[in-house]
């Protein structure tokens, strides 16, 4: 009985050989609760050992295996096998970031925006441990639970054109954290924040396209994020601008 | 090993690969006739000045087949606009009741009803 | 990074696309559409009609504002979708597109107040 296979064609770029990636194909089993992940981790170890690529969880809540899969960002481990059969499967790097070595990306512009936000609670006053617990109720939690969900995938970045077009913009993820912290009632450094969230290159590099959010594995909706902040931060605007011997 | 991290390139024409960003486009696009309609009003209103002779002209400018197909061409495109605004509302504005936030499809609904009254609003007071 | 300018046009393009959202489409349909479709008669526009109306110190405020608000909602986007399709978003982009908006805005202004 001849099993059923599929064809996975993934984008190879090994740094001490090579000038610029290459496509490179591969049979592999067909298998329908098989996800890409499934399907490179069967390449890696039984046709192609040198094949490179990040994944952990194999679950959708690392965020570790986010890949272009038929040129739209998905976590690897989240993408059926049967959503493209018998038709062959394209695995790219992440797009807007630099190719480190075949599917891994360098991820440090990320992270360091994810640092810049400051994304901790930044309370109007230190509290004493013996002074207990911050109180929130189920409302209070509800106003910034999404923005909590993120896993750090960088599917949104991958999605965003404005990320392509200029690299500085802080970007979807980074600016959603701030929102978190911003709406959390135990926060009071949203003044804080706004260095970099209301700078140009904060939300105002923002023009809408909403692709972040359709990308997004776990619904935190980065793009209400957005604009949402360039509401309140138009808002602030205003009242400076209104109030100059205000507290400044 | 040595690092040699490679760069691709961005596509100018990155907004035709793939159909959501080409309908983003489309929606931004729209601006141009938003725009090109708000300086006819103003053409129209600089008509009106000028005189009845001149304003007539106008009119029959705006009812020539240049003129249709301008107006034709704007009105979908300003329907893009209104439709992509009213479903990125609920976006901008979350309503929060109690314990849950209200259902995007409600905040789109309610600005389908004001452009309904909105639009009846002014028909109205054009026949009158 | 220092706090941007920004909101003072984005609040001009958020102004401007919600008016033009609401209003611009039927607009539209009066001045271009309704009379050759046969729905509307030509006198609903007519000169005397429109002069009445543009006399009106209140129907200026809101013809300005018609104008106004969408013109520079339509300049900032725009500016931006010049720089989507790879025009750098530079002194020169800036200049023409709000440049027009405040041309336009101005000649608005002017006519408004001669009628």
């Amino acid at each position: 009985m001849t099993e059923a296979t599929l064809q996975v064609e993934v984008l190879r770029y090994r740094p001490e050989t090579d000038q610029d990636p290459a496509f490179q194909t591969y049979t592999v089993p067909y298998h329908d609760d098989w996800v890409v992940l499934d399907a490179l981790n069967h390449i890696k170890d039984n046709i192609d050992r040198t094949l490179s690529y990040r994944w952990s969880c194999h679950m959708a809540v690392c965020g570790s295996c986010g890949m272009m899969i038929n040129g739209e960002p998905k976590l690897s481990c989240h993408a059926f096998l049967r959503d493209y059969y018998p038709n062959k499967v394209r695995v790219e790097p992440l797009t807007n970031f630099p190719i480190e070595r075949d599917l891994v990306t360098v991820t440090d512009d990320f992270m360091e925006k994810l640092e810049s936000v400051k994304p901790y609670v930044i309370p109007k006053q230190e509290r004493a441990v013996d002074e207990g617990p911050h109180m929130q109720t189920p409302a209070q939690l509800n106003v910034f639970k999404q923005y909590t969900m993120c896993i750090n995938c960088m599917l949104c970045y991958a999605a965003c054109p404005q990320y392509g077009l200029t690299p500085e913009f802080v970007g979807p993820a980074a600016l959603a954290l701030a929102h978190r912290y911003n709406l959390d009632t135990r926060d009071a450094g949203r003044e804080q924040r706004q260095e970099i969230a209301a700078s140009n290159e904060g939300v105002w590099d923002c023009t809408f396209v909403g692709e972040c959010s359709q990308a997004c594995p776990k619904s935190v909706d980065p793009a209400a994020a957005i604009q949402q902040t360039k509401i309140a931060s138009t808002i602030d605007w205003y009242k400076a601008l209104l109030k100059p011997w205000g507290k400044r | 090993m040595s690092r040699k991290p490679y760069l691709r390139k961005m596509p100018k024409s990155w907004w035709l690969a793939q159909r959501r960003y080409t309908s983003y486009m489309a929606r931004e696009a729209s601006c141009v006739f938003i725009g090109a309609y708000s300086l006819l009003i103003v053409v129209g209103l600089h008509r009106l000045s000028q005189g009845r002779a001149e304003y007539g002209a106008f009119l029959d400018a705006l009812q020539s087949p240049p003129g249709l197909v301008f107006h034709a061409a704007a009105l979908v495109f300003a329907l893009i606009h209104t439709l992509s605004w009213f479903s990125l509302a609920p976006k901008a504005m979350p309503l929060q009741m109690g314990e849950k936030t209200l259902p995007g499809g409600a905040v789109v609904l309610a600005h389908y009803a004001v452009w309904v009254v909105v639009s009846a609003g002014v028909l109205l007071v054009a026949r009158v | 990074m220092a706090k941007s300018n920004k909101p003072i046009v984005w609040s001009l393009f958020a102004g401007g696309g919600m008016l033009s959202a609401f209003v611009t489409p039927v607009l539209i349909f009066i001045t271009g559409l309704a009379v050759p479709l046969g729905l509307m008669s030509l006198d609903s526009l007519s000169y005397d009609r429109m002069l009445v109306l543009a006399q009106n110190p209140f129907a200026k405020i809101v013809l300005f504002a018609v104008i106004f608000l969408p013109l520079w909602h339509a300049a900032h986007r725009l500016l931006t979708t010049l720089h989507d399709v790879g025009l750098p978003k530079g002194r020169i982009a800036m200049t023409v597109c709000y440049g027009a908006a405040a041309l336009g805005s101005i000649a608005a202004a002017v006519v408004l107040l001669r009628i």
